[in-house]
């Protein structure tokens, strides 16, 4: 395989819709989509219905394919729009953050998610990026917004969102993962697809600047141990983090993906605290207080503790350690025949970079390394593919991944034997999918 | 005469260490090292006052004031109630009351993570209730209002009496009946997957 394949996002100006060629209402050629990674011409397949999968079967280019159908050409022969000012993604796409509507949770404090079958690469795009509120977004003018820092320090110092941006900036480009991701899937196959069971983890560009310079201009006192942060969401969402890690290598982000933060993600600014769970990545952050504790808040006591069947609770238990799984195929696919198929998925690890992932095809009895797409960055998403000709019958795939601690990720069994089913949060375990003799594609975790 | 001499400049060595070592960290930081940018500005006592809300387990942040259960029944009644039940273990929304003994797998059925049963301390409750809650309309209970919530519910699990008054120096001292169970992150915990031990080049 070429170390720098063809992204299946980047469509050839070859391109083009055409409705007669492909079965049912589904139409599409792309020839040299395929040529890359899929030798035609040995294929057991029709070449239309192998494409028809690599394009994918989400709902996404079904919809995008059926609009073709109803409109054509494919090739305008009159002008097209015009320059605009914010650009927006082609109507025929629809991925979207998947998110609960039938709950008793208000959506001001729910979870929306990532769809990770339906991302390329390695960054997610800002309008994707998983939410979890607390009491709801809010609408913050950023020229009216500061940043106090006080408590242990010997200049406490409020700071505007300009001043911010004029102190030696930088990016880092890393995943934020919900410690509660995969919670579903403690008790075996929880959710049916790789959105609803993994979508709470997202990678994007972040830039700001370093907390230490900050609490360096702010004087930082030796008893300082601890920092409290805090959003100015309506509930005042405060988590606190060791002093060793703000020092390290936390961040005060107003950049994502190259514009300014969505206010989803914290707009104006938010912490961000690299491999550490999402939640003490504090958004919309309004103050940093220095404490000689913890401050003990709510978010830190009550919730994000992982229960253990002692009856004891883990606290502060904020390494998001390895974890990958294969996001195509995945649960709800639906492979089309026996034939050469891209696996492909991503891995990632709040302890560094990822060394190697290794794909099961034969649910855990043999494991094939990987391809992993460079550049691999510390506790960023990882891409990785596998080539694998399906013979059709049925099989268990997963994916497993190794970070540079030597760090391997656990089965389910594994954790379950040390943590129980009740610890809710840090579930990293193998994710299992089984590809039906009818090519259907589910989630075939279990306990 | 050396030997008083040696000591005279020890003892001088000594006394200006002294004069050193009473300065703090902070101070002699400050003095060798100036903010470096410059940036932002001292926050005004009144804007320190507004924005610093936190509570500590010590009962560092907790404002003058107080109320008991009896007293804050009725603010449960009006401003909890909707959300949590009238016992508090009704929801829809999170359980308040209830749980105790439940946390351990052994026990069997689901643990039910209560005030109760599972918070750790007393003015964790009272921080959470004074800047999160009603879910609807954070930030709007008076003092006293919170101290009467956070004793009713405190009452409701039969940690504080109905006449209890919690306070800022009261609500500190309640033991919570979970509090010596957290324990630290002991990962990475699964044995067959712990990072292999570097080998020193």
């Amino acid at each position: 395989m070429q170390p720098d394949d063809q992204t299946p996002g980047s469509l050839p100006r070859s391109t083009r819709f055409t409705p007669e060629s492909l079965p049912g209402s589904t139409t599409f050629t792309a020839e040299s989509l395929l040529t890359s990674t899929t030798s035609t011409s040995d294929s057991p397949l029709s070449r239309s219905r192998s494409r028809r999968w690599f394009l994918g079967l989400g709902t996404a280019w079904g919809a995008a394919l059926a609009a073709c159908a109803k409109t054509p050409p494919a090739e305008p022969s009159a002008l097209g729009a015009p320059v605009s000012a914010y650009g927006s993604r082609a109507r025929f796409e629809r991925a979207n953050r998947f998110f609960n509507q039938n709950t008793k949770v208000p959506l001001e404090e729910a979870a929306s998610r990532t769809p990770l079958r339906d991302t390329y690469g390695i960054i997610t795009p800002s309008s994707l990026h998983f939410e979890r509120h607390h009491s709801g977004v809010p609408e913050i003018d950023p020229s009216k917004h500061t940043l106090t820092i006080h408590g242990l320090v010997d200049r406490p110092l409020v700071i505007t969102v300009d001043e911010l941006k004029k102190l030696p900036s930088r990016s880092r480009i890393h995943f934020l993962e919900c410690s509660g991701n995969g919670s579903s899937e403690w008790r075996g196959a929880g959710e049916p697809d790789a959105q609803r069971a993994h979508g709470l983890t997202s990678c994007s560009e972040w830039t700001g600047v370093s907390l230490a310079l900050l609490l360096k201009e702010c004087g930082l006192r030796p008893e300082g141990t601890w920092i409290l942060a805090e959003g100015a969401d309506p509930c005042h969402m405060s988590r606190s983090l060791p002093i060793e890690k703000a020092l390290n290598d936390v961040m005060v982000v107003y950049g994502q993906n190259g514009e300014p933060l969505r206010p989803e993600q914290g707009y104006p600014i938010r912490l961000l605290v690299p491999g550490w769970e999402g939640n003490v990545n504090v958004k919309w952050l309004r103050r940093v207080k220095v404490l000689d504790q913890p401050a003990m808040t709510r978010d830190e006591t009550s919730k994000y503790t992982d229960l253990m069947p002692d009856g004891t609770a883990r606290q502060f238990t904020f390494r998001m350690e390895a974890k990958s799984l294969i996001t195509r195929p995945s649960g709800g696919d639906t492979l089309p025949g026996a034939g050469l198929y891209e696996l492909t998925g991503l891995a990632w690890s709040g302890q560094g970079a990822i060394a190697h992932v290794d794909v099961t095809l034969d649910g855990g009895g043999t494991w094939t390394r990987a391809e992993l797409q460079t550049p691999v960055l510390p506790v960023a998403h990882t891409r990785f593919r596998l080539s694998w000709r399906w013979d059709g019958r049925e099989a268990i795939i997963a994916s497993r991944c190794t970070d540079e601690t030597g760090y391997v990720q656990p089965t389910l069994a594994e954790l379950v034997a040390v943590r129980g089913v009740h610890s809710n949060y840090h579930n990293n375990s193998i994710q299992l999918w089984k590809v039906g003799a009818d090519g259907k594609v589910t989630n075939a975790n279990r306990a | 005469m050396r030997i008083a001499r040696s000591l005279a400049v020890a003892l001088v060595f000594a006394w200006s260490a002294t004069i050193w070592s009473t300065k703090s960290f902070a101070e002699r930081q400050a003095e060798t090292q100036p903010p470096p940018f410059g940036v932002g500005r001292a926050p005004t006592p009144a804007e320190l006052h507004e924005i610093d809300i936190d509570v500590l387990p010590d009962g560092r942040g907790l404002p003058a004031g107080g109320s008991t259960a009896a007293t804050g029944k009725d603010v449960y009644a009006r401003r909890c109630v909707t959300c949590h039940g009238p016992t508090g273990v009704e929801g829809p929304q999170d359980v308040l009351v209830g749980g105790r003994g439940s946390l351990a797998s052994a026990v069997g059925g689901r643990p039910v993570k209560t005030v109760g049963s599972y918070w750790p301390y007393a003015t964790t409750l009272w921080d959470y209730v004074r800047r999160a809650m009603p879910f609807d309309h954070p930030g709007t209970l008076t003092t006293d209002e919170v101290y009467g919530a956070t004793a009713y519910v405190l009452f409701l699990n039969g940690i504080v009496a109905e006449q209890d008054v919690m306070n800022e120096t009261t609500l500190p001292r309640v033991k919570m009946p979970n509090r010596d169970s957290f324990v630290p992150d002991p990962r990475p915990d699964v044995p067959a997957h712990k990072p292999e031990p570097q080998k020193k080049k």
